[in-house]
């Protein structure tokens, strides 16, 4: 979709180059981030794709089209642009802004009201209350949604965006990446996104372009950075904690062993505890009939008592879900000082554990990709 | 008192020279406006050009207003207007000229590099950034540089009277000359008068044209 071939930027008076020799290939649908640190060239490599800044040599194709060859102001009319500190037009209400596209391309007046409606439906601020509002009026999320509305005001199908979610608190910026990332689903725009914040890089890139004095030191998705960087510029780059930062990429349910043993809440407790003594197990996960998470029982509890289980069960204080990532997970088996967290559907229904073993060797970097190492933990199996 | 009963026996020659002053500065404005604010757009383009007419604009503020209407007198004598409204006019659109062409530069200028990059970023043309994001955001700078200038000529527009421009002026060199304490202070509250109420006016004006969203 957008292709440099062997672009350089030299600024005059300057000896050195800016951007040296790159070759990139973004494909469409796809987020690529450009990352590196300040003056590497990623913000001028991203800026050449709409010639605000102008390539000293090499090409830029977009579509297979040379960008040479279009006209300047078209082409960036067909580019959606978001900037650092997102650049809404103080004097213009939040409907003018997101309208400027369609007004320079002189839409009629109720083509563009309806598309400023969706935009706004799409961005999740109601029409109804921030139509007629000023920027000033916004908080910086908000400012934030609007600048991107107002970037796919006319549907292009590129998008360039420097740093979007820098100027925004660290919890907000977690909201709208997570929001950014839905929307993308959906609309599948082939996106330059410029960043210095590998963390975000990581989160948002299908692919990752790290650059150092203006050149590409490695171009390949975030799991290819964390995993096999290139050279020891892109380990220090993507930071010691490398193999911390994939716990980002990885949900729960690539890591949980499925099928945990478990008894039911119906089931004797001569039975279980004898069970429990067997297998030397201290504790054991508690389900009703339908195999939803009632809690657990304490094989201290149960060893001298005579009925059912279901009358021991202490409740599950922590539970995740298994496409939440295994960071969060992590965090909160910390923060609640427990080596265990059950994760559970939508339902309740009990689908898998996490453990500090299996987290150790999902993150560490010999990590089996068969499993092998958590077959041992699995090994007793469905008990009941 | 003594003002008021001069005011009330002389009411019709006070309409008289205020509509004559009124004129004169209006004139004077709206050339100064005319060629002030394109001329503050258009040394936003050009540095250089910008720093030696800031200079020679402020250069002008300084001489003083009587000197400058005695050094217009043979120039535009050439033209048989030595004296009159003529060399008012002129004179009155020299010294707007300051105040309209360093503020339109000055605003248009300090709009946010950023929020220009972005219009330009999106599509817009140089004309467009200009029309649609630079000059209404300049708009209240702009402004404030009319109303100094409005303000400021009504006040040398006073001093006009004294090469035959008429005015209000003509109570107050009138008054002089006879050292008639009434007829001075008249003239001088009636200029003064009249420009706190063209400020108002420009004020009102202003809060109507300027987009609510700069508001602070």
């Amino acid at each position: 979709m957008i292709k440099f071939e062997k672009v350089t930027k030299i600024y005059p008076g300057s000896q050195a180059a800016a951007v040296n020799d790159i070759d990139l290939e973004v494909a469409e649908g796809e987020i690529c981030v450009l990352i590196g640190s300040s003056g590497c060239g990623k913000t001028t490599l991203m800026r050449m794709v709409n010639r605000l800044i102008s390539t000293t040599s090499g090409a830029i194709y977009i579509d297979g089209k040379n960008i040479m060859n279009l006209d300047v102001i078209e082409l960036r009319r067909s580019i959606g642009y978001v900037i650092q500190q997102i650049g809404l037009f103080p004097h213009m209400t939040v409907s003018d802004n997101i309208a400027t596209v369609p007004r320079l391309l002189r839409w009629d007046k109720r083509r563009i009201q309806a598309r400023v409606d969706e935009l706004l439906c799409l961005v999740q601020l109601e029409p109804a209350v921030f139509r007629h509002r000023y920027p000033r009026e916004l908080s910086g999320g908000q400012a934030q949604r609007i600048g991107v509305a107002r970037a796919m005001a006319t549907d292009p199908p590129v998008m360039l965006m420097d740093e979007p979610f820098g100027a925004i608190d660290p919890i907000n910026r977690e909201v709208l990446q997570d929001e950014f990332l839905s929307i993308q689903e959906k609309i599948r725009k082939t996106i330059v996104f410029v960043t210095h914040d590998i963390h975000e890089a990581i989160k948002m890139g299908n692919k990752i372009a790290l650059l150092n004095a203006g050149r590409l030191v490695q171009h390949g998705t975030p799991e290819a950075l964390l995993t096999s960087p290139a050279n020891q510029f892109v380990k220090d780059f993507v930071g010691a904690d490398r193999a911390l930062k994939r716990l980002d990429l990885l949900k729960v349910q690539d890591a949980m062993l499925k099928n945990p043993v478990h008894c039911h809440d119906f089931d004797q407790a001569e039975v279980i505890s004898r069970l429990m003594q067997e297998k030397g197990l201290n504790y054991l996960l508690v389900c009703d009939s339908q195999e939803r998470l009632l809690g657990y029982v304490n094989f201290r509890d149960i060893v001298d008592y005579s009925g059912n289980v279901g009358a021991r069960i202490k409740p599950m204080t922590l539970t995740v879900r298994p496409n939440s990532n295994l960071k969060d997970a992590l965090s909160k088996m910390l923060s609640y000082d427990i080596g265990i967290v059950v994760a559970v559907d939508d339902d309740n229904k009990l689908v898998g554990i996490l453990n500090t073993m299996t987290l150790a060797s999902v993150v560490g970097q010999t990590y089996d990709e068969q499993g092998g190492r958590w077959g041992k933990i699995t090994a007793g199996g469905k008990i009941l | 008192m003594e003002i008021w009963q001069f005011f009330m026996q002389n009411w019709h020659k006070t309409l008289e020279l205020a509509w004559q002053h009124a004129w004169v500065v209006s004139i004077s404005v709206i050339i100064a406006m005319a060629t002030g604010v394109p001329i503050g757009i258009w040394i936003t383009f050009n540095d250089k050009a910008a720093e030696s007419i800031l200079y020679v604009a402020g250069i002008i503020m300084t001489i003083p207003s009587i000197a400058l209407f005695g050094i217009m007198i043979p120039f535009l004598s050439i033209f048989g207007h030595g004296i009159g409204t003529v060399p008012a006019i002129v004179a009155l659109v020299l010294y707007s000229q300051l105040p309209i062409i360093r503020n339109t530069y000055a605003a248009i200028k300090s709009v946010d590099p950023n929020i220009i990059d972005a219009g330009i970023g999106m599509g817009m043309t140089r004309w467009q950034v200009l029309f649609k994001v630079q000059l209404p955001m300049a708009l209240s700078v702009i402004f404030a540089g009319l109303r100094v200038a409005v303000v400021m000529s009504i006040g040398i527009g006073a001093i006009a009277a004294y090469i035959g421009a008429g005015g209000l002026g003509r109570f107050i060199f009138m008054g002089i000359n006879q050292t008639y304490g009434a007829m001075i202070k008249s003239g001088a509250i009636a200029v003064s008068l009249m420009a706190i109420a063209v400020d108002i006016l420009f004020g009102y004006i202003e809060n109507r044209l300027v987009s609510k969203g700069l508001r602070s």
